[in-house]
C-alpha cells in the first residue's frame, strides 16, 4: 500500500514536472500569464509529491519491508534506525529520489520570490528546472524503481518488478543484505546530502541564466537574483567534498583524505567550475565585462553537475564509490549532451547581445586577476577531468585498460594550485580598472616583508624540501595579507568613529560582507594548505606484525601492542580489537583501539583506525590483519600524519566564511531593502 | 620593541611548527620488511581493486601480490624489476601511471597542448581590451538626472 503510493507520487510528479515546463513555455511564447501561473503550481506541487515518495521510502526502510527490493539490498534488521534512515541515499534507487527531492525543494523555494522587476524570466525558468527534474524523476519512474518489488517466478527465479509477473509468487525475505559497511558511518548523515545540496542548488544560477539567454537580457540581473543561490550550492558543494575527506580519513583505513578517486573527483570538478563563476561574476557585476565567459561557467557548472551523478549513479567507472551499477548510464549521457549543446547554441545565439561594457585597463587591475584566477581554476579542471575520463577513452580505442593515478593529478595540479595561492595574496590589494603593479606592490611589501621570516624559519628547522617551501611561504602569504587587510580597514574606523577593534571589525565586515566573508574563506584555504602540505610532504608510515608486548617505532613515537579481543556484536559484526599503548619521546600518551568490523550481512570488513589526534599531527594506526594461526600476533600499519587537522580547522573557517558572505548579506539586504523604500518615498 | 617581540614570536612560532614536521624515517634491519614491500606495492594497483592502492588494499587477492614482491624482493629483484614483472603479467593497468608511449602518451600531451592554446587566447582576449579605449557606457557612471540617479543607485543597493 504504501509503495504503491509512493510509486504514484513519482509518477504523477514526473507528470507534473513535465506539465509544468511545457505550460509555462506555452505562456510565454502564447502570453498567456495563466498558463506561466499554471506551471508554477505544478513546479510547487513537485516538492510536496517527492516529500510523500521519500517518506514512502524511508517508512518501508525503517519498518523492514523486505518484499521491496531496495529495502532488502540496502537495509536489515541489524541496522540502526538512523543509517536505516540514511539508507534513502545509500543506494541507487533511493538516492535518484532524493536527489529529486532536493532539486524540487529548491527549485519551489525559488520559485516563491517576488518577480516583479523579472516577471519575464520565470516561465523559462520553470521550463529549465521542470526538464531536469523530470528527467531525474523519470529514472525512478522508468529505470530504478525504489518501489519494485520481489517475486519468485514460477521457474524459482527471483524477480524484481513493481507488478506481480505471470505465475509469480510475492517473496518476502526475513532479512536485507544491508547497508555497504563503507557507509555505515555517522559521517553518511552529512556527507552525501551535502553534495546532493551542492549539486542541486547549481541548477538554480543555471536556470536563470538560461531565462536570461532566452528572454535576451543582457544586463547582470540573473547573477544578482542568484547570488545566494550560487553561494549556498558552493558552501555544499565545499562541505560536502570536506565531509567526503574526513568520512575516508576516517573509515577507508589507507591513513589519507583524498585519493583522486574518479567519484572524488567527479563531485570536485563542478566545484572547480562554480569557484571560477564565483569569483568572474563579481567582474561581470562591477565592470559589466565577462558576460560570455560566465554563462560558459554556469553552462560547464551545470553540465559537471549532471556529468558527476552521472559517474557516481552510473557505475560507469569502477571505483570505491561506485557501488550502484545500473542501465541508466546512456539516459545520462544523452540528456549532459543534450542539455550542453542546447545551452550553447543559444549562448552563440545571443552571443553579439552580450558584449562587454568596459575594457581591461591594466592586468594587474582586479579584473585582470580573475581572469587568471579563472584560467588557473579552468587548468586543474581540464587535468581532472581528462585524467577521469582518459582511462575510458584508452579502453574504447586501445582495448586496454589503464589507471590514471594520484602522481598525474599531483604533479599537474601543485604548480596550479600554488599559482591560485599566490594570486589569492595579490588580487585582495588590486582594484577595479586602476590597479598597477606599483599600487599593488606599495600594498604588499609590508606582509611580504613579514612573509619573508616563513622560508628562514622553516630552512632553520630543517624543512628543505623545495615544494614545502614554496607552498608555506605562499600560503603565509596569502595569510598575512588578509590579516593586514583586515587590520588595516579595523583601524581606519578605529581612527575615524573611535570604535574598538572588536567593534570596528565587526561593523567592516557588516558594510561589505562579501568582500570580508571572501577573506575568512582565504584564510581558511590557507589552513587547509597547511595542512595539505603537512600530510602530503611529511607523513610517514610503518607497517609491523607483533606479538603482544613488542613495540615499533615511528620517529619520536613507539607503539606497544598489548591485547586484542574478538567478538560478535548485537548489531551483526564480528570485532577484532586491539588494544596499543602509545608513548612520544618516551613518555605514555595514548591508548588506542583499532578494529576490524566484519559485517555478516554483506560479508564485508571495514578497517577502524585507532587515532590519537592533535593540532600538530595525528598517530594513525590501523589493524591491517590477524596471524589466522596464532590468531593473538597481529599486524599493524601505522601513519605519521603532521598538521592534518589543520584540513578540518580550516574546512570549518572556510564555511565560516561563506555564512557571513551569505547571510550577513541578507541581512543587509534587508536593510537596504528599508532604506531603500525610505529613500525613494523621500526623493 | 612591541613590534620586535611580535616578530620574535612568529619567528619562534613557525621554528615550532617545522619540529612538527620533521621526523626522521624509520629503518629496520635484515631481509624485506613489510616498509620495503609497501614502497613498491603503493606503486602498483591491482585489476579487481580498482583505483585502491596495493599498500593499503584489505583484498586477499592485494595480499598475495605483496607477498609477490617480498618472494621477489629476497630473490634480489631491483623495485624496477618487478613492477616490470607485474606489468608483463598483468598489463600496464597495474601501474599508477601508463607508461608515456603510443597511445596513452596523450594523456600527458594533452593537459599542457590546452594549457598553452588556453594561455594564447587569454592573451589575445586580453590584448584589444588593452589598447582599445573604453566606450563610453559605464555601469558605474551615474546619470546626469538627480532623481534617476538616486534611483539607480538605490536599485542597485537592493540588489546587493
Amino acid at each position: 500500500m504504501v509503495a504503491n503510493i509512493g510509486y504514484y507520487a513519482l509518477i504523477i510528479t514526473f507528470l507534473a514536472s513535465l506539465y509544468g515546463a511545457g505550460a509555462a513555455a506555452y505562456g510565454a511564447l502564447k502570453r498567456k500569464p495563466d498558463f506561466v501561473e499554471s506551471g508554477r503550481y505544478a513546479m510547487l506541487l513537485t516538492g510536496p509529491l517527492l516529500t510523500v515518495a521519500s517518506a514512502a521510502i524511508i517508512w518501508l526502510l525503517t519498518t523492514g519491508h523486505y518484499e521491496i527490493s531496495y529495502v532488502a539490498s540496502v537495509t536489515s534488521n541489524s541496522m540502526p534506525t538512523y543509517l536505516k534512515v540514511t539508507a534513502l541515499w545509500g543506494g541507487q534507487e533511493g538516492s535518484l529520489v532524493f536527489w529529486a527531492w532536493l532539486m524540487a525543494a529548491f527549485t519551489s523555494a525559488a520559485s516563491l520570490r517576488k518577480w516583479d522587476r523579472d516577471r519575464e524570466m520565470l516561465p523559462w525558468f520553470i521550463m529549465v528546472t521542470m526538464i531536469t527534474l523530470a528527467f531525474f524523476v523519470s529514472l525512478t519512474v522508468f529505470f530504478e524503481n525504489p518501489f519494485a518489488r520481489l517475486w519468485l517466478s514460477a521457474d524459482g527465479q527471483q524477480v524484481t518488478a513493481m507488478l506481480q509477473p505471470a505465475g509469480a509468487v510475492p517473496l518476502n525475505p526475513p532479512d536485507g543484505r544491508g547497508l555497504n559497511p563503507l557507509l555505515r558511518h555517522p559521517g553518511m548523515i552529512i556527507h552525501p546530502p551535502a553534495l546532493y545540496l551542492g549539486f542541486v542548488a547549481y541548477v538554480i544560477p543555471y536556470g536563470f541564466a538560461m531565462a536570461a539567454l532566452i528572454t535576451r537580457r543582457s544586463d547582470d540581473r540573473w547573477i544578482r537574483i542568484t547570488r545566494r543561490w550560487t553561494l549556498v550550492a558552493w558552501i555544499f558543494l565545499s562541505l560536502g567534498l570536506i565531509l567526503g575527506g574526513r568520512w575516508a580519513y576516517d573509515v577507508l583505513g589507507w591513513g589519507g583524505y583524498w585519493g583522486w578517486d574518479p567519484v572524488e573527483i567527479a563531485a570536485l570538478l563542478p566545484w572547480l567550475a562554480g569557484t571560477a563563476f564565483l569569483h568572474s561574476v563579481m567582474v561581470q557585476e562591477k565592470k559589466g565585462m565577462l558576460k560570455h565567459w560566465n554563462m560558459v561557467l554556469i553552462i560547464l557548472t551545470y553540465a559537471l553537475v549532471l556529468f558527476g551523478t552521472f559517474l557516481s549513479r552510473s557505475g560507469v567507472l569502477s571505483s570505491v564509490h561506485a557501488f550502484a551499477k545500473s542501465a541508466i548510464g546512456p539516459m545520462f549521457f544523452i540528456f549532459i549532451g543534450v542539455t550542453f549543446l542546447v545551452s550553447l547554441s543559444l549562448l552563440i545565439n545571443r552571443w553579439e547581445m552580450l558584449k562587454g561594457e568596459n575594457f581591461l585597463k591594466s592586468m594587474f587591475s582586479r579584473e585582470a586577476l580573475f581572469l587568471l584566477n579563472n584560467f588557473l581554476f579552468m587548468g586543474i579542471l581540464v587535468v581532472c577531468f581528462w585524467g577521469v575520463i582518459f582511462p575510458l577513452i584508452s579502453e574504447l580505442i586501445t582495448g586496454q585498460k589503464i589507471t590514471v593515478g594520484p602522481p598525474f593529478y599531483e604533479r599537474a595540479n601543485g604548480p596550479l594550485g600554488l599559482g591560485l595561492l599566490i594570486l589569492m595574496a595579490i588580487a585582495p590589494l588590486s582594484a577595479y580598472a586602476s590597479s598597477t603593479w606599483k599600487t599593488i606592490g606599495r600594498a604588499l611589501w609590508k606582509p611580504a616583508l613579514v612573509t619573508l621570516l616563513v622560508p628562514i624559519a622553516l630552512f632553520v628547522g630543517e624543512i628543505r624540501n623545495p615544494i614545502a617551501l614554496a607552498g608555506y611561504t605562499a600560503a603565509a602569504l596569502v595569510a598575512f595579507v588578509t590579516l593586514y587587510e583586515f587590520w588595516r580597514g579595523a583601524m581606519a574606523r578605529h581612527r575615524r568613529h573611535g570604535e574598538n577593534l572588536p567593534l570596528a571589525l565587526w561593523r567592516m565586515a557588516g558594510r561589505n560582507p562579501r568582500r570580508y566573508g571572501g577573506y575568512v574563506i582565504h584564510l581558511g584555504v590557507v589552513l587547509m594548505a597547511f595542512g595539505i602540505i603537512g600530510i602530503e610532504i611529511y607523513q610517514t608510515e610503518t607497517q609491523a606484525s607483533l606479538s603482544r608486548g613488542e613495540q615499533v617505532t615511528l620517529g619520536r613515537y613507539v607503539m606497544t601492542y598489548d591485547d586484542i579481543s574478538v567478538f560478535d556484536t548485537n548489531d551483526g559484526r564480528n570485532v577484532a580489537r586491539a588494544v596499543v599503548s602509545v608513548y612520544k619521546d618516551g613518555k605514555l600518551v595514548d591508548e588506542l583501539y583499532p578494529r576490524k568490523d566484519y559485517y555478516y550481512d554483506s560479508q564485508q570488513a571495514v578497517t577502524i583506525p585507532g587515532t590519537r589526534s592533535m593540532l600538530a599531527d595525528d598517530f594513525y594506526v590501523i589493524l591491517v590483519g590477524l596471524d589466522p594461526d596464532s590468531r593473538t600476533d597481529a599486524t599493524f600499519k601505522i601513519y605519521h600524519n603532521p598538521l592534518v587537522n589543520l584540513i578540518w580547522i580550516g574546512g570549518g573557517v572556510f564555511s565560516l566564511g561563506t555564512i557571513i558572505a551569505v547571510w550577513v548579506s541578507r541581512g543587509r539586504k534587508r536593510a537596504s531593502k528599508t532604506s531603500t523604500a525610505s529613500g525613494i518615498s523621500q526623493a | 620593541m612591541r613590534k620586535l617581540q611580535a616578530v620574535m614570536g612568529i619567528a619562534l612560532g613557525l621554528i615550532l611548527f617545522s619540529q612538527a614536521l620533521a621526523l626522521p624515517a624509520f629503518a629496520q634491519d635484515g631481509g624485506p620488511t613489510d616498509d620495503d614491500v609497501n614502497v613498491i606495492a603503493r606503486e602498483l594497483y591491482c585489476p579487481v581493486c580498482e583505483n585502491i592502492p596495493l599498500d593499503v588494499c584489505p583484498t586477499q587477492a592485494c595480499e598475495q601480490w605483496r607477498a609477490t614482491i617480498r618472494e621477489k624482493l629476497v630473490l634480489g629483484w631491483s623495485d624496477e624489476q618487478i613492477k616490470d614483472y607485474f606489468v608483463d603479467q598483468y598489463g600496464p593497468r597495474v601501474l599508477a601511471e601508463p607508461p608515456a608511449e603510443g597511445f596513452n602518451a596523450l594523456v600527458y600531451i594533452l593537459p599542457p597542448v590546452l594549457f598553452a592554446i588556453g594561455a594564447y587566447f587569454l592573451f589575445r582576449a586580453v590584448r584589444p581590451w588593452r589598447v582599445e579605449p573604453p566606450t563610453p557606457k559605464d555601469v558605474s557612471k551615474e546619470s546626469d538626472d538627480p532623481y534617476i540617479a538616486q534611483l539607480e543607485k538605490e536599485l542597485r543597493q537592493r540588489d546587493e
